[in-house]
C-alpha cells in the first residue's frame, strides 16, 4: 500500500486475520486497535480458550496458587474482534489472500499476522508418549492434567530435561514434598541457555532441595504396565528407575506445518521475517502483507550481528506483536524496527532467575557481583570483547544497568568497579556453553543462519 | 479480575505482597508468585497494589469494576493500569 489513499483505506475498512490466538496475537490485536484500526479483526485459535498465560502453568498453578483455567490475560482494551477458537488454520493461500481453517472454512485477510508459536516436544516414541502418566506442560489443558496426577501424590516424579521448564516442575514438585529424579543429557541443567559455569549453580540448587539429579543420562525408553500406565524407566547408563509420572520437557516445536507448500519461508526454525517483522517467502522476498510475531517468528537484531533470533520468550511476544501491529497499517517511512532487548525470568528452588541479552552467545563469563556458591550473584557475559548478556540470582535490580551495557556496546570485562565483587569476580573464565554443533538441551534461544530459505537441518545423533 | 504481572519489569521491591498479600506473595528473597485471578473482595487492595508498584509491572483488567461479559473473549474496556 502506497501514498495513494490505500492505506487509509486499509486502516478504515481493512480485514486484518490474526492467526494465533495467545499473548502475541492478543496484544497485536490490541496495538492495532489502539492506532486507530476499525477494520474488520479475526483471531483464530487452535485451542478453544481465549488468550491465556502460560508462564503460571509451571510455578503457581503446580503449587496450588492458582488454577489452571484461571489464567485469562487481562485485556487492555475493548477489541471488537471476531473469534475462532478451537479450530486451527490448516492452510495458507498467498496469492488469494485465504488462511485455509480446520472446519474447511476459509478466511480472506489484506494483512495477515502470524502468531502461532510453538508447541511442547513430544516425548519422540509416540506409543510411549501415550502412556498414562507420561505428561508435557505447554497449554491449560496439559496443566489441569498434569495437577490432576500430582495432587494424587505419585512415588516419584521423572522429569525428562533440564531446562527452564523442566526445572520449574521439578521444583514445585519437590516443594510439594514429592520424590523427583531429573535426567538431563548435558552436564548440568540449564547449560544450553546459560552455559556450565551456571549450569553448576543450577545442579546445586536441584540437588540441594532434594532433586536426584542426574546429568549425562538420556531416558532411553518409558516402560508400560499391561493396563497402560507408566511404571518404570530406562536410561541410558543402564539403569532403571521406577516411576509413576513423566513430564516431557524437551523444548518446544514451532507451529509451521499448516504453511508448508504455502511460498512462505516457514520450517522448523519458525518464520523468518525482516527487522520490521514482515515475513519472508521462499525465494527470500519480503512480503508486505504478511506480519510474524512471538516465538513463532525469527528475526533480525542489529545488536547481536543481525543473526536472525528465536526468542521463546513472554516479553518479545509482546514487543514484536505491537511492532509487527504498527507497521502493519503504517506507511513504510513510519514503521519501526523490532530492537527488543531478550529478557525472561525463571523462579525456581526459591531463587529469582532473570536475564538480558543473549547469553548462549557469551565466549566468557564474569561474576561481577555476588558469588556463585551463595547462589546469588550477576554473571556478564563477554563476546568478541563486549558485553552481550547478563544473568541474575536474587539480584534482579543490577539487571538494568547491565542492559544499558548490552545496549552500549560496552567493553568486556565491564569497565569500573561494582559493588560485591568477590575475588572470584576478578577475571573472566570461559562461560562453558555445550558444542553448539551437538543438539542442544531446550535453550531458550536458538540462534540460525541468514538464509531464511534453509530448511535443511541436520542433527547430530546425540552422544548417550 | 484478570492480573498479569510484568516478570521482566517486576524488581522484587514487594509492595504488591504488603498491600494484597493474599494475592502477591514473594517466594524466597526475590521471586514474586500471584494469583492471576482475584476475586472481587480484593479488588481494592489489588487496585492499591498496582498503584504503589514502583516499576508499574502490575496490570489488571476491570479494575474499576468494568462489566466484563464473563467466559466470553470479548470483554469490556479495562480500565487497568499496565
Amino acid at each position: 500500500m502506497s501514498g495513494d489513499g490505500s492505506l487509509e483505506a486499509l486502516r478504515r475498512s481493512g480485514r486484518i486475520v490474526i492467526v494465533g490466538a495467545s499473548l502475541a496475537g492478543l496484544r497485536a490485536a490490541e496495538t492495532l486497535r489502539e492506532e486507530g484500526f476499525t477494520g474488520s479483526l479475526t483471531l483464530i485459535g487452535d485451542e478453544p480458550d481465549e488468550p491465556y498465560d502460560r508462564p503460571p502453568l509451571s510455578k503457581q498453578v503446580l503449587l496450588g496458587k492458582a488454577t489452571a483455567d484461571h489464567t485469562a490475560l487481562p485485556r487492555r482494551r475493548a477489541l471488537d474482534a471476531e473469534w475462532r477458537l478451537g479450530v486451527a488454520a490448516t492452510g495458507l493461500d498467498m496469492s488469494a489472500r485465504r488462511v485455509r481453517l480446520a472446519d474447511g472454512d476459509e478466511v480472506p485477510y489484506d494483512r495477515l499476522m502470524i502468531t502461532t508459536g510453538v508447541r511442547a516436544r513430544p516425548w519422540p516414541h509416540p506409543l510411549e508418549a501415550e502412556l498414562d502418566g507420561v505428561f508435557v506442560l505447554r497449554t491449560r489443558q496439559d496443566a489441569i492434567a498434569l495437577n490432576r496426577r500430582l495432587t494424587a501424590v505419585p512415588r516419584r516424579v521423572l522429569v525428562i530435561g533440564a531446562g527452564f521448564t523442566g526445572s520449574e516442575i521439578a521444583s514445585a514438585c519437590r516443594e510439594l514434598g514429592l520424590e523427583v529424579t531429573v535426567a538431563e543429557r548435558g552436564p548440568a541443567p540449564l547449560v544450553g541457555a546459560l552455559g556450565g559455569v551456571v549450569g553448576q549453580v543450577a545442579a546445586e540448587l536441584h540437588r540441594a532441595h532434594g532433586v536426584d539429579l542426574r546429568c549425562g543420562v538420556m531416558v532411553t525408553g518409558l516402560e508400560g504396565d499391561p493396563a497402560g500406565r507408566l511404571r518404570r524407566a530406562h536410561l541410558s547408563d543402564g539403569t532403571a528407575l521406577d516411576v509413576e509420572v513423566a513430564v516431557v520437557s524437551l523444548g518446544a516445536t514451532r507451529n509451521t506445518e499448516w504453511l508448508a507448500g504455502s511460498g512462505l519461508g516457514a520450517g522448523p526454525r519458525g518464520i523468518a521475517c525482516d527487522a520490521g517483522c514482515r515475513a519472508f517467502d521462499v525465494r527470500g522476498i519480503v512480503t508486505d502483507d504478511i506480519f510474524v510475531a512471538g516465538d513463532v517468528a525469527r528475526s533480525p537484531h542489529p545488536l547481536f550481528n543481525y543473526q536472525f533470533l528465536s526468542l521463546e520468550h513472554w516479553g518479545n511476544a509482546i514487543a514484536q506483536a505491537e511492532t509487527a501491529a504498527h507497521n502493519m497499517i503504517n506507511a513504510s517511512a513510519d514503521r519501526r524496527p523490532h530492537l527488543w532487548i531478550p529478557a525472561f525470568w525463571s523462579p525456581q528452588f526459591g531463587v529469582n532467575i532473570k536475564s538480558v541479552g543473549v547469553p548462549s552467545l557469551g565466549e566468557e563469563i564474569q561474576i561481577a557481583q555476588g558469588s556463585l556458591a551463595e547462589h546469588r550473584f550477576t554473571g556478564v557475559y563477554g563476546y568478541q570483547g563486549r558485553v552481550i548478556a547478563a544473568v541474575t540470582f536474587d539480584q534482579a535490580k543490577w539487571l538494568e544497568h547491565y542492559e544499558h551495557l548490552i545496549e552500549t556496546a560496552a567493553p568486556f570485562p565491564p569497565p569500573g568497579t561494582t559493588v560485591d565483587r568477590r575475588a572470584e569476580g576478578l577475571r573472566p573464565v570461559p562461560a562453558d556453553f555445550p558444542d553448539p554443533s551437538l543438539p542442544t538441551h531446550g535453550p531458550t534461544v536458538t540462534l540460525s543462519g541468514y538464509s531464511p530459505t534453509d530448511r535443511r537441518i541436520t542433527l547430530t545423533p546425540a552422544r548417550a | 479480575m484478570r492480573i498479569v504481572v510484568d516478570l521482566n519489569r517486576c524488581q522484587g521491591y514487594a509492595q504488591c505482597a504488603f498491600l494484597a498479600p493474599d494475592v502477591f506473595t514473594m517466594h524466597g528473597e526475590e521471586a514474586l508468585l500471584y494469583n492471576p485471578y482475584a476475586d472481587d473482595t480484593q479488588r481494592e487492595n489489588v487496585a492499591r497494589a498496582a498503584a504503589a508498584c514502583p516499576v508499574q509491572a502490575i496490570l489488571v483488567e476491570d479494575l474499576e469494576g468494568a462489566a466484563g461479559a464473563a467466559g466470553h473473549p470479548e470483554r469490556a474496556e479495562p480500565t487497568g493500569v499496565r
